[in-house]
């Protein structure tokens, strides 16, 4: 039974899912990320990371979008039972 | 191109994310009454329509470039901002603003609908892939949508006729209504995606209805076998193999009718055109000039159809998840994979394939380095100089030494390649300004026509765009190889022309008479500016290994590589043409010796040293053209031309240095 927990986006395993807090570092380059709808409260699904690792594909208000693992890291969020 | 706004008429414009067919919507509204060009100054394409009203009105259809918001991040994004706020030149502010939504994905799509909305221009919501929508579970309720919104909403299915009669009409509706909201600019940052999103929370509560769906969908299906760890990069290298079989093998079949016809057309135009001056700057300047470079036409539109392709289909975006690894650890993204890949066939689609790349550093990056992946124009520099110089033997009794070379080759091209762009990330086209994410969108069935389309109107601005660069240059290299003339040396020739029909007569009379006229043809170039400027870099290029022959080649080479060959051929003297020329001259190149020191002018050693810097040097016209074109400069241009006859000159000299103090000739 995994405990809920607060993690970076990258550190969760494919099928996943956790609901996004907040962010960390930067505040330029978060903008674009808050735009396409990862904003605090926003659930999100990691569907699979690419053959080589990098990047991770998550799913996320009904759509598909590939982020690195360095961006992602920069996303906080709280890990959910499915 | 053709003047798309008339003064007075309505404008409309086309908003939309990235990958909800805007385009196709486009297309449907235009028909094919529509034009492609760049908005001045940058490269982002303009693509403008007409439209005709019930009424007999025409109006003016703008398709604005995908963008995901107002406040813009990109240069895409930027047009589209100042188009809306009616502050992009000679653009005039839309009347009516039409956004395409994809219908699956409401939530994101509707984050720019509702900055445009804010805007206060009248809008139409497009709702598109709305059968997709309803087979995925989605079911939304326009009726309340619209009055939410205070904007009509119509369902679309890419270009099915009933929905696209349904839109004109709503367009033609809304058209002469004007706006009652207030203005506001939306790109204010202070306000946070969270709190639009939130409204946007609010108004599909009520409208949008998910059913969820038990089985996984198609795409699903597809995305566990295309971005598989195995079978994923199988399907890629696939992919990819079939791409180059099509370039260097099926592409071929057309070239050969494009330089046929171009022969015709040459001849046609010799049989119009009195001897002399004019008759040479058409045949040989203009027709030979942009015969050389058109010829590399099928495979460019090959390519182009590919790409579209890939980006209709949604497989370019999975091509681009499994390689950005990759393409990562050299300081560039997944996207600059197929740009250096279609440089392989030829290098101006390859730059204009970075146009997807949306970070400034990143692009500039990729840009620079695709002269450095060799095009299929080297190839038969290689494969003559192979067959000349080295010898038929196997390395370990397996390896075949000739296409080890070969390899080599390709391998130091694609080395320098990655190796130049990871130098220039690390210094001065460093970081980033945004985080690299993309969509991947569903798969779909592509759409042929919009795929042609799509090849047409690229390829279209490729002609249109380099044609006149590349015309001009063409014009420029005829005149410094045919100028200037020399009256005593051809009176000389026509003397010996007919001191020979006095003495001989028959088969052996015109036998002469083609040894004298390639003597003239090879004199002719020799005091040539073409030549001189080849003997005068004679002393930079000697520490090479390289003579004065190769010279003029390197010089001739900027119309298209393999005129080397074509010049080696005149310079030598070497007699028959077409299919023959290639044995004569590996026989001319095997036996040519120096008139100073008697020794051999063409050795292994030369040999590999001018393929090393064939490799390596930029030494194309249509390259400069679309690199000034896509770059926006010609600081970057030079840097490019210098940075890369720097590197090309140094690894040469190593070559050739390095081999003679190994005791090689």
């Amino acid at each position: 039974m995994p405990e809920v927990e607060v993690v970076p986006l990258d550190r969760l395993s494919a099928g996943e899912i956790g609901i996004i807090q907040g962010y960390e570092g930067e505040e330029d380059l978060h903008h674009r990320l808050k735009e396409l709808g990862l904003v605090a409260g926003t659930k999100v699904l990691v569907k699979r990371f690419a053959p080589l690792g990098d990047p991770m594909e998550i799913l996320v208000r009904g759509y598909s979008l590939s982020l690195r693992k360095q961006d992602a890291s920069k996303i906080v969020v709280k890990r959910t039972p499915a | 191109m053709k003047q798309t706004t008339a003064p007075g008429m309505k404008e409309i414009a086309l908003v939309g994310n990235p990958n909800t067919g805007k385009t196709t919507i486009f297309n449907a509204l235009t028909g094919l009454r529509h034009s492609t060009a760049n908005y001045p100054g940058v490269t982002v394409e303009k693509r403008a329509g007409q439209m005709k009203l019930t009424t007999g009105e025409t109006v003016s259809v703008l398709d604005l470039p995908g963008a995901y918001s107002l406040v813009p991040r990109s240069l895409d994004e930027e047009i589209v901002h100042k188009v809306l706020i009616g502050a992009q030149q000679g653009t005039p502010p839309p009347d009516l603003v039409v956004v395409v939504l994809d219908s699956n994905n409401l939530e994101r799509n509707f984050y720019l609908a509702l900055q445009v909305i804010e805007i206060g221009l009248p809008v139409v919501l497009v709702l598109n892939m709305w059968d997709m929508a309803r087979e995925n579970g989605v079911e939304v309720d326009l009726e309340k949508l619209e009055s939410l919104t205070g904007a009509p909403c119509v369902p679309t299915v890419g270009m099915r006729q009933d929905n696209i009669h349904n839109l004109r009409e709503v367009i033609e509706q809304n058209l002469t209504q004007p706006s009652l909201r207030t203005k506001r600019d939306p790109s204010d940052p202070s306000l946070d995606p969270g709190i639009r999103y939130k409204q946007i929370d609010e108004i599909l509560e009520g409208v949008v209805r998910r059913v969820p769906r038990k089985e996984l969908s198609v795409s699903e299906k597809l995305d566990r076998v295309l971005t598989h760890r195995v079978w994923g990069m199988l399907f890629f290298a696939g992919t990819m193999g079939l791409i180059f079989q099509s370039i260097f093998s099926w592409a071929r079949i057309p070239m050969e009718w494009i330089s046929h016809g171009m022969e015709h057309f040459a001849n046609a135009a010799k049989a119009v055109l009195p001897a002399g001056p004019l008759q040479s700057l058409v045949v040989d300047g203009i027709i030979g000039g942009v015969g050389n470079v058109i010829v590399f036409l099928p495979q460019i539109f090959l390519l182009f159809f590919f790409i579209a392709l890939f980006e209709d289909t949604g497989y370019m975006a999975r091509a681009v998840f499994v390689l950005d690894r990759v393409m990562k650890s050299v300081g560039l993204n997944g996207k600059a994979f197929l740009p250096l890949l279609s440089s392989f066939a030829c290098t101006v689609p390859g730059v204009l394939a970075t146009r997807t790349i949306e970070d400034r550093n990143e692009r500039l990056a990729t840009i620079l380095v695709t002269p450095l992946m060799s095009c299929s124009a080297r190839l038969p520099i290689y494969t003559l100089l192979i067959a000349a110089f080295i010898p038929q033997i196997h390395v370990f009794h397996v390896l075949h030494l000739q296409a080890l070379v070969l390899f080599g080759l390709y391998f130091l091209s694609i080395g320098a390649g990655l190796g130049v762009a990871a130098l220039f990330r690390k210094t001065f086209l460093k970081g980033n300004r945004m985080p690299f994410v993309f969509e991947l969108p569903p798969y779909r069935f592509p759409h042929f026509g919009t795929v042609a389309a799509t090849v047409w109107d690229r390829g279209k601005e490729f002609l249109c765009r380099a044609g006149g660069i590349i015309l001009l240059f063409s014009i420029i290299l005829w005149f410094m190889m045919s100028y200037p003339k020399d009256p005593s040396a051809a009176a000389r020739f026509q003397a010996e022309r007919r001191t020979a029909a006095t003495m001989l007569s028959g088969q052996a009379l015109s036998e002469k008479i083609t040894v004298i006229d390639h003597e003239e043809k090879g004199e002719k170039i020799r005091s040539s500016f073409a030549g001189r400027l080849g003997k005068a870099i004679e002393p930079a290029i000697r520490p090479l290994g390289f003579n004065w022959e190769i010279g003029i080649g390197i010089i001739t080479s900027f119309a298209a590589r393999e005129l080397l060959i074509s010049t080696l051929a005149i310079v030598h003297h070497v007699k028959t043409e077409g299919e023959g020329m290639t044995a004569g001259l590996i026989g001319a190149l095997q036996r040519e010796r120096s008139p100073e020191t008697g020794k051999l002018l063409y050795t292994p050693l030369v040999a590999v040293s001018l393929m090393v810097f064939y490799v390596l040097a930029c030494q194309c016209f249509s390259t400069f053209a679309v690199v000034k074109r896509e770059t926006g400069s010609w600081g970057w241009l030079l840097f490019m031309i210098v940075y890369m006859t720097g590197l090309a000159w140094m690894s040469s000299f190593v070559v050739y240095q390095g081999g003679r103090l190994l005791g090689f000739e």
